[in-house]
């Protein structure tokens, strides 16, 4: 229900936005051309841009529903179809990049829990500061000048597709570090703090009075507990990737949603990018609904109002 | 004689114990104080305050003969330029592909970059604040309805709201602060109303309504102050988030205009480059990478000291 009103409201959010300023019909006349009145006419209806703007609302809103986000201005293409195309190459990039995430955000905080104030801990930590202080961008930039540039290592941009596995694989390395160590910094900290409060708690201090052995104690009765935050907040950093992924889009030149984003801000493209926005803002809402899920799964006390 | 020798002998063993003890005093007074931080800050925002002095060229001043110049440590360039005369002026961090100073720019965009992120930090918070409050303390349909509207304004992609932003409406310094508002101030209304649920419940705001205060009074004289250390908090753990944000629009090219120099924007004019000279886009970073870094730091600091309690805002 919830997720339904939160969608309405962000159609209109980004309907809006694309019409905030004037009539989109402006972005594509090139400055300085001449267009007689009649042609502008024929355009504003051809796009629909003559009628008042909640009609517009609605006819989008209504081909929306059925599947139809309109055609892409510049390339006269369905929107639906150009992002279909793309999709696979951003969720691919955002998938591999949140098992790289999560996989070694996950460890390195239960060990730096573990091993608080030791020397593993603090290289853990600034490893995780260094991922939250540093601009994506750049860390793709110096990235590529120093493995693709400098030592020859790495590929320095495109999916490698149809490549040999091991080639195309070259071709993720440097992407998903970049995509994947801001939030793997997040799952760090995260892990860290709550297996830190777990381990602090009676129950543990009744397993090791009990003579439960320090294995046992860590891994099962400590580790199942200080999970439920890292696995909740799972769904939504996979969400979040979307927005990382524009950027890691255009620096390494991979052809996904992303970058069709970009390009089509630069092309002025208003059906195409309300389209890409409205696709992401969509995928988001149905991420944090499933985070909310997940939540009441994992941990019976908390019940999803 | 003796005395004096023993007047000696006694000042030195201080001193002596001192100097011993200097590395590992030192290392406690740094742990305990955010001494790193707050000097990088300083020294940026000295930058950024006295810019025009700082930096040694203009920082839109093109200069084709000196494209893409080393930095000064590459100390053979500059025996003679292209031309065969000497160079007046060294480039401290290199010159672009324009011949614009690295150095000066970085010192420029120091400003653009704690100018954006402080201003619409100040007023996101402001903001938020008021938005917590009021929904926390009057509660209700209201409270409902803005707690719902704060979860759909979250799930917004922001990055792609903002491309839209500056196709539709354009782009500009004060576009980009409202922007970089609109991200702040959602994130604080649900910390914020949480506090104020409990606050209100005190016996010393009951005792204050009893008393007669106004709602506003109540507000804004007996729970505002309640949850400062919270806002404080939130906001410096921020506001290095904010910076990061606007050098990515920037970078994308649609941030910050681009006559006026900004990190972001810099590091995206040296991509073309990269191979030949590095230092136009790594400067910049370093920058950032800085600034964001301290920033976050004296937040951690700031959270531990005020409220142990708070720690979980960090996540």
């Amino acid at each position: 229900m919830f997720a339904a009103l939160s969608m309405i409201v962000a159609s209109m959010a980004v309907f809006g936005l694309a019409h905030a300023k004037e009539d989109p019909i402006n972005l594509f006349i090139q400055p300085g051309y001449f267009i007689s009145p009649e042609t502008l006419a024929a355009l504003k209806a051809k796009w629909g841009l003559d009628k008042p703007l909640i009609t517009q609302y609605l006819t989008w809103a209504g081909n929306m529903l059925r599947g139809d986000l309109g055609n892409s201005v510049q390339q006269n293409r369905p929107v639906t179809k150009i992002v279909g195309e793309k999709w696979g190459a951003t969720a691919q990039l955002a998938i591999v990049a949140w098992i790289f995430g999560t996989l070694t955000g996950v460890p390195l905080g239960i060990l730096s829990a573990l091993k608080r104030g030791s020397v593993t801990d603090y290289l853990a930590r600034g490893f995780a500061l260094f991922g939250q202080s540093l601009p994506a961008f750049w860390i793709g930039l110096v990235g590529i000048w120093i493995f693709a540039v400098y030592l020859g290592w790495l590929p320095v941009f495109g999916r490698g597709s149809g490549l040999p596995f091991f080639e195309q694989a070259k071709h993720y390395v440097l992407p998903v570090l970049v995509l994947g160590w801001g939030p793997m910094a997040g799952y760090m900290r995260i892990t860290r703090s709550a297996m830190l409060e777990v381990l602090d708690s009676e129950y543990i201090k009744l397993a090791r009075a009990k003579g439960v052995s320090n294995r046992m104690v860590v891994w099962k009765h400590a580790l199942r507990n200080a999970l439920i935050q890292p696995l909740t907040i799972a769904a939504l950093l996979l969400a979040g990737f979307m927005d990382g992924a524009v950027l890691v889009e255009v620096i390494f030149a991979w052809p996904g949603v992303g970058r069709v984003a970009v390009e089509a801000v630069n092309q002025n493209d208003f059906m195409l990018i309300t389209g890409t926005v409205f696709i992401f803002t969509a995928l988001y809402l149905v991420m944090s609904l499933v985070a909310d899920i997940l939540y009441t799964i994992v941990d019976p006390r908390i019940r999803y109002a | 004689m003796i005395s004096q020798a023993e007047s000696t002998d006694s000042t030195a063993r201080p001193v002596q114990n001192l100097v011993a003890r200097f590395p590992r005093a030192s290392w406690r007074f740094i742990r305990r104080w955010p001494v790193i931080p707050v000097v990088i800050l300083s020294i940026l925002l000295t930058f950024a305050v006295f810019a025009p002095l700082i930096a040694p060229f203009e920082p839109n001043d093109l200069n084709l003969r000196r494209n893409l110049a080393r930095p000064m440590w590459y100390g053979e360039y500059y025996e003679t330029d292209p031309l065969g005369s000497k160079l007046e002026k060294r480039h401290i961090l290199g010159a672009d592909k324009f011949g614009r100073d690295v150095f000066s720019r970085v010192v420029f965009g120091t400003r653009v970059s704690l100018a954006v992120a402080i201003v619409s930090m100040a007023s996101g918070t402001l903001l938020g604040a008021w938005a917590g409050i009021t929904t926390g303390f009057y509660g209700g349909l209201f409270d409902e309805l803005m707690t719902r509207f704060v979860d759909v304004w979250n799930a917004l992609p922001f990055l792609l709201i903002a491309l839209v932003v500056s196709i539709t409406i354009g782009q500009g310094v004060i576009i980009m602060m409202v922007l970089l508002v609109m991200l702040t101030w959602v994130g604080l209304v649900r910390n914020v109303r949480a506090e104020v649920l409990t606050l209100k419940t005190r016996d010393y705001v009951l005792a204050a309504r009893v008393a007669g205060a106004s709602d506003i009074r109540l507000m804004y004289r007996h729970i505002l102050p309640g949850v400062s250390n919270l806002l404080l908090v939130l906001a410096s753990l921020r506001v290095g988030g904010l910076i990061l944000t606007e050098a990515a629009l920037s970078f994308l090219g649609v941030g910050i205009p681009s006559r006026i120099p900004s990190w972001g924007q810099m590091i995206s004019d040296g991509r073309d480059t990269l191979d030949e000279a590095w230092w136009i886009s790594f400067f910049p970073g370093l920058g950032i990478f800085l600034t964001v870094m301290s920033m976050n730091f004296l937040g951690d600091w700031i959270r531990d000291r005020t409220d142990p309690r708070l720690r979980q805002l960090a996540d």
